[in-house]
């Protein structure tokens, strides 16, 4: 198998151009993060029976870890709202370009780059990159017990992430905030290189004939490509946030939205950025981390992580900071100079650490996918009180109100999450394989990064059933 | 290539699936005492062996907490001051997740402890299925290096 181009389909492609459909669920989407804002500050303080908690940490994050990113890749991003007044700001409109009255007077920014309103300013080049995007995620990674159990937490930390990402599209160029600060999307851009789907030119000779590049400077059919990426050089999913305003401005008609073999962008990675190398060995840092502290057996572990700014914290703090930072990146840094210098290879150690990271990839996403299926059996039961009575004022409206707790499949959910991580493992496997062939250096350089991958997966698996 | 891959994850699949056991001693009555508050047992895990007859004692001692043994579906709740206790066999071999049933405060949900059935080797059928998914996946990479990806690395002479 190849690829399916999706838009070959007439009834496809005019859902997939149209902007209603996209914009009906970013609506949706709008209006359910405004809703449970709300209801987080206003709600009851119990986390469990709040329906901020229910619906974010345990429903909408479940289904991200478990379905979106690894069937739909970027998926979330096409409809997430925290962009949404933001760039409605830099549009001065909410669908398609207004219609162009002056180009000289729309600025060099023109109207279809979103220069309606804001300074439109670059973003500063040194930060084009992942760097500032993992700060933020260790910032709230840090805080992260509190913000799970504590509604209000959950609703402030909601609301500077929207009021951030209004005020970054007012000083800088299309969707900065996503593309550089989003701790969310950080996650997905890196794990969306193993989903099926992608938004690919068809034909790269017909952009390079096309002087206009309308993908990037927008017409009247749409914006400039919101995430600042020439369509046409997209080699991996990182950074293409699927909003699909290049297959509205192409005049050709030669942007596909393509189902893939799973996977396919970490077959053709050529050694990553640094900063996506780190980004990969912090996540898997943080998932074990994560594992260990809510849902291992260590009570003094949980309150630690949970009382932000005591000292108890700080001590967490520097725990959390030493595995993912120090200890996860040192590890396989190791490993990689072990292969390095098993297979004599002349490369530097970094080079090869760069190497290897997509096989980072498939790992990290199903050590989240496994850690957050728990998650979701555990705690789903408290979603349908929640949803019945979200303003915890004594309503019933589904008929759901006193639905007691209680796990779901709780006999087989620890051989559910072992599968997942498991799959993920062999996956990484093959990758190393590959990448140590590739590189030359056979399977001299692939066992010690193999040897890594099985230190946070038996740990991991320690968790789940040991 | 791919026999003995194959060949090989046959074998660790096989010892990985062999019961164990380590150090099963013959079935008795225990009784447990466990102390429950926020957020943690003590005992934070329980070790019985297959074939006993296990009286939980729960004691909670700042709040209402409860105690729910997943895969047995059994549950109890203790208020401070009054503990409460269940007598169940404990016929199945594995870890099972012990989960307070009672909103307690924050972290809540977190509030975990282990019923450990001996004898049990879960935890060595995941490590060794982890080696063979691992073999398999070098065995499925060294297939797929057909496609186009990273330039070699020089080495050295």
């Amino acid at each position: 198998m190849n690829r399916v181009n999706l838009l070959r389909w007439p009834t496809v492609r005019a859902i997939v151009r149209s902007r209603w459909p996209q914009l009906s669920l970013q609506l949706l989407a709008l209006a359910g993060l405004g809703m449970l804002i709300v209801i987080g500050l206003v709600g009851t303080p119990v986390g469990n029976r709040n329906l901020a908690i229910a619906a974010i940490w345990i429903a909408w994050w479940a289904v991200l870890m478990l379905l979106a990113v690894p069937f739909l890749g970027r998926g979330w991003c096409s409809i997430c709202p925290l962009p949404l007044p933001g760039e409605w700001l830099q549009r001065g409109a909410i669908l398609r370009p207004p219609a162009v009255r002056d180009e000289q007077a729309a600025g060099p920014r023109g109207r279809y780059r979103n220069g309606a309103l804001g300074l439109g300013l670059p973003w500063p080049k040194r930060l084009r990159n992942l760097w500032l995007q993992n700060v933020v995620f260790l910032a709230l990674a840090l805080a992260s017990l509190s913000v799970l159990t504590q509604p209000r937490t959950t609703a402030w930390v909601l609301m500077v992430l929207a009021v951030s990402a209004v005020a970054v599209s007012l000083l800088f160029e299309r969707r900065s905030f996503c593309r550089y600060l989003c701790p969310v999307g950080g996650v997905i851009g890196l794990y969306s290189q193993a989903s099926p789907v992608e938004v690919r030119v068809i034909d790269q000779a017909l952009c390079t004939r096309h002087t206009e590049k309308t993908c990037f400077t927008g017409n009247s059919e749409g914006y400039g490509c919101p995430w600042q990426v020439f369509p046409a050089a997209l080699r991996t999913n990182v950074s293409c946030g699927t909003c699909l305003e290049c297959l509205r401005t192409c005049p050709y008609d030669n942007v596909a939205v393509n189902i893939r073999p799973f996977g396919d962008d970490l077959l053709r990675a050529e050694r990553p950025s640094l900063d996506q190398s780190f980004k990969s060995l912090l996540l898997l840092g943080s998932v074990v981390v994560y594992a260990a502290v809510m849902l291992g057996p260590w009570g003094a572990l949980k309150s630690a992580a949970a009382n932000v700014g005591a000292s108890e914290w700080f001590a967490y703090a520097a725990g959390f900071l030493l595995v993912t930072v120090i200890a996860t990146p040192g590890l396989f840094w190791m490993a990689a100079s072990l292969g390095r210098a098993a297979a004599h290879l002349r490369a530097r150690p970094l080079e090869v650490v760069r190497a290897f990271t997509p096989a980072l990839i498939p790992l990290g996403m199903a050590a989240w996918a496994s850690f957050s299926l728990s998650f979701l059996l555990t705690n789903l039961s408290y979603l349908w009180p929640s949803l019945s009575d979200p303003l915890s004022a004594g309503w019933n409206l589904l008929g759901t109100a006193s639905l007691a707790w209680g796990p779901y499949v709780s006999g087989i959910s620890p051989w559910l999450q072992v599968a997942i991580l498991l799959v993920g493992v062999a996956w990484a496997a093959a990758h190393v394989r590959r990448i140590a062939d590739r590189l030359g250096g056979g399977l001299r350089l692939a066992i010690p990064v193999l040897a890594f991958n099985l230190i946070p997966a038996v740990g991991l698996l320690w968790i789940f059933v040991g | 290539m791919a026999k003995p891959i194959l060949l090989l994850s046959a074998v660790l699949v096989a010892i990985g699936l062999t019961p164990i056991s380590f150090g099963t001693a013959s079935p008795s009555s225990r009784h447990v005492h466990v102390r429950a508050r926020s957020y943690e047992y003590t005992p934070a895990t329980i070790d019985v062996q297959r074939g006993d007859r296990v009286t939980i004692e729960l004691e909670s001692t700042d709040a209402v907490h409860g105690l729910r043994i997943d895969g047995y579906d059994l549950e109890l709740r203790s208020s401070p001051g009054q503990p409460a206790q269940l007598t169940f066999l404990a016929d199945r071999p594995g870890v099972f997740r012990v989960r307070c049933s009672v909103t307690c405060g924050p972290l809540h949900p977190f509030m975990i402890g282990r019923l450990r059935v001996a004898p049990e080797a879960d935890l060595w059928r995941a490590g060794v299925l982890a080696v063979v998914a691992t073999i398999l996946g070098v065995g499925l990479g060294s297939r797929r290096n057909s496609r186009p990806g990273q330039r070699p690395m020089a080495t050295a002479p």
